[in-house]
């Protein structure tokens, strides 16, 4: 079965310079065949451009809006830049909800979270990387299985489970289900494969035993792979509902998604509150992103080559 | 180091190494997914103590109609959705593997809305394709268009969910197709070139061909993904107006958390692992009539 998981090598994304990929391009012996060319470039880049804005659209929207008073909501005509600009909505938003308690609690899970996955994933890679044992084909397996199973199929009987464990609407029910992860396995033990191991004997030699091993030189290694690891699993803790919907009750305790919809449930017709409150759980995982957005189009179109 | 301690000691490095990640794993992925299945067969609202039901739950659900009324919107999503972001995705990824200007920006704004919570993304949504005073039908307006009533009219409720949906994808199958296009060998192109073969004889028999296993993922893993569709839906319309887009995870939610059926809502969640699964097992079996891996 093709593994539709991320591959080893740190491979780079190639991003064909104007013209890289170009193809059937002829020595230029004729010019306005060269002009056809670069204007037939400006179209696409044109159209391509246009089709960005528009996707675009809906986030400048949603700022928009987040900044419009409540007189001016519903102006006709609309206006992408508000007037008067108003940014009472995030004070009011944040006045009727603990807005920045959301935050405080998305920031603590994701951050936790991700934490925790990346160093149990390692540590299990770098047994099914290392080591030979009986049995070990089977526990790949379990890891295997695991992956195959979506929360969507899970959420009654964790519920049941974090229910009768007593857990049900604290921080632990949150954490407790995004502790480690097939998907952080699979994808580290790959990369580990791949590593040069004439490093690692050396401190063999040196006595260095298996923790330093692991920590010292494999870890510091395999930052490409971690960090795609971080992204992925950080954005999906961010991002995540239906377990929090299912799991927290409490205001306090609610993660900004889930915050959300309470926002939304009770203000359903004043948008520029719910789209403040929009705002302020799309800037983090946005700035996230940005600074990292290499390893996490790497990921995704490393997923997609392997098939 | 005593030599005869060596083998207990590997096994202590394994165990130790192993754990952290495979106790959470058994104790809330695999142990609650048995546990699912014992589930499945009681009757029982949490509240009282369970009662055995046997195949009862089963039973009832293949002859529960708002069930396969759910098994139904969900196909409705899926035969909607999986057109647009392929077909929207490809073409995009198409235009940005020409040589066009800052590639680079391009995608990444593209990718964009893949980041944003589906949350986020449903309530924006259901801002934009307000009936009344929403952004969409205003600028439908100024052409001469009246705009329908988008998620709270029946008929056109799955429509606006399947917009908001494809707009949060439509960047991950593009960077999926992209990384596909931009390891085809420029040397087949070269070939057709030379013997003369057209734009679309040159995208015909050797995109793709060549682009056929990223195809295959974008394909499983918007299926994978359509069939557990939640959390825009629940937002968006919460499964309304009148069920109109009650999908399967809706319905297990409503089931187990409305109506505190636990047995029953279990018994439905294995029968969309069942779904998903045979899909997946489905495609993997028939991937290599179109799949060619170069």
């Amino acid at each position: 079965m093709p593994d539709p998981l991320l591959t080893a090598e740190p491979a780079k994304v190639h991003t064909p310079g104007p013209g890289a990929i170009d193809l059937g391009r002829h020595p230029r012996t004729d010019g306005s065949r060269r002009t056809r060319r670069r204007a037939a470039q400006l179209g696409r880049t044109a159209v391509i451009g246009l089709g960005a804005l528009i996707m675009l659209f809906p986030f400048a929207w949603m700022v928009a809006t987040s900044l419009t008073s409540d007189a001016q909501l519903f102006a006709t005509p609309p206006r992408l830049i508000p007037d008067p600009v108003d940014a009472s909505s995030y004070t009011r938003v944040a006045q009727t909800f603990p807005l920045w308690r959301w935050l405080a609690n998305s920031i603590g899970v994701s951050v936790v979270s991700t934490a925790l996955q990346v160093l149990t994933s390692a540590m299990a890679a770098y047994v099914f990387a290392r080591f030979s044992f009986r049995g070990q084909r089977l526990l790949f397996g379990l890891y295997l299985a695991t992956l195959m199973i979506p929360l969507q199929v899970l959420i009654v009987p964790l519920f049941i489970e974090v229910t009768r464990m007593g857990l049900r609407d604290t921080y632990a029910a949150l954490l407790l289900p995004i502790i480690a992860s097939p998907f952080g396995v699979f994808l580290l033990r790959q990369f580990f494969l791949a590593l040069p191991r004439e490093i690692e004997e050396a401190a063999w030699i040196d006595g260095a035993g298996h923790w330093q091993v692991f920590t010292r030189i494999v870890m510091p290694m395999s930052k490409p792979a971690l960090a795609t690891l971080t992204v992925f699993a950080f954005m999906a803790a961010w991002n995540s509902f239906l377990w929090p919907l299912v799991a927290i009750n409490s205001e306090n305790l609610m993660t900004l998604p889930l915050g959300l919809s309470q926002l939304h449930g009770r203000f359903t017709t004043e948008w520029n509150l719910v789209m403040a409150g929009s705002t302020v759980s799309v800037i983090p995982i946005v700035a996230l992103y940005l600074a990292a957005q290499k390893y996490v189009i790497q990921g995704v179109a490393l997923s997609g080559l392997k098939g | 180091m005593i030599v005869g301690d060596r083998g207990s000691k590997k096994a202590l490095t394994i165990t130790a190494f192993l754990l952290p990640s495979l106790l959470p794993l058994t104790l809330f992925t695999l142990g609650p997914m048995m546990a699912s299945m014992g589930i499945s067969l009681l009757d029982w609202n949490l509240l009282t103590s369970p009662e055995f039901a046997g195949v009862d739950n089963y039973i009832r659900l293949f002859g529960d109609a708002e069930f396969w009324a759910a098994v139904g919107h969900t196909f409705q999503f899926l035969a909607m959705y999986l057109p647009l972001v392929f077909v929207g995705g490809l073409g995009i990824a198409l235009g940005l593997n020409r040589g066009v200007r800052g590639v680079g920006i391009l995608r990444s704004l593209y990718f964009l809305p893949v980041v944003t919570s589906w949350v986020v993304v449903a309530l924006v949504w259901k801002w934009l394709l307000n009936p009344g005073s929403g952004i969409v039908n205003t600028l439908l307006g100024f052409v001469g268009i009246d705009g329908p009533g988008w998620w709270t009219d029946p008929a056109w409720a799955m429509a606006s969910v399947v917009l908001a949906s494809a707009w949060k994808d439509l960047g991950f199958v593009m960077v999926i197709f992209l990384a596909g296009l931009q390891a085809i060998p420029q040397d087949y192109y070269e070939a057709a070139l030379v013997d003369g073969a057209g734009w679309w004889a040159r995208f015909r028999h050797v995109t793709l061909p060549l682009l056929s296993p990223a195809s295959f993922f974008v394909l499983t893993i918007s299926l994978i993904n359509g069939f557990q569709v939640f959390d825009q839906v629940f937002v968006m319309t919460g499964g309304g107006p009148a069920g109109a887009t009650t999908v399967i995870v809706e319905q297990i939610y409503a089931t187990a958390f409305r109506y505190s059926e636990m047995g029953y809502a279990a018994a439905m969640s294995w029968v969309l692992f069942l779904i998903v699964i045979t899909v997946t097992a489905m495609q993997f079996r028939y991937q290599d009539r179109w799949v060619h891996y170069a």
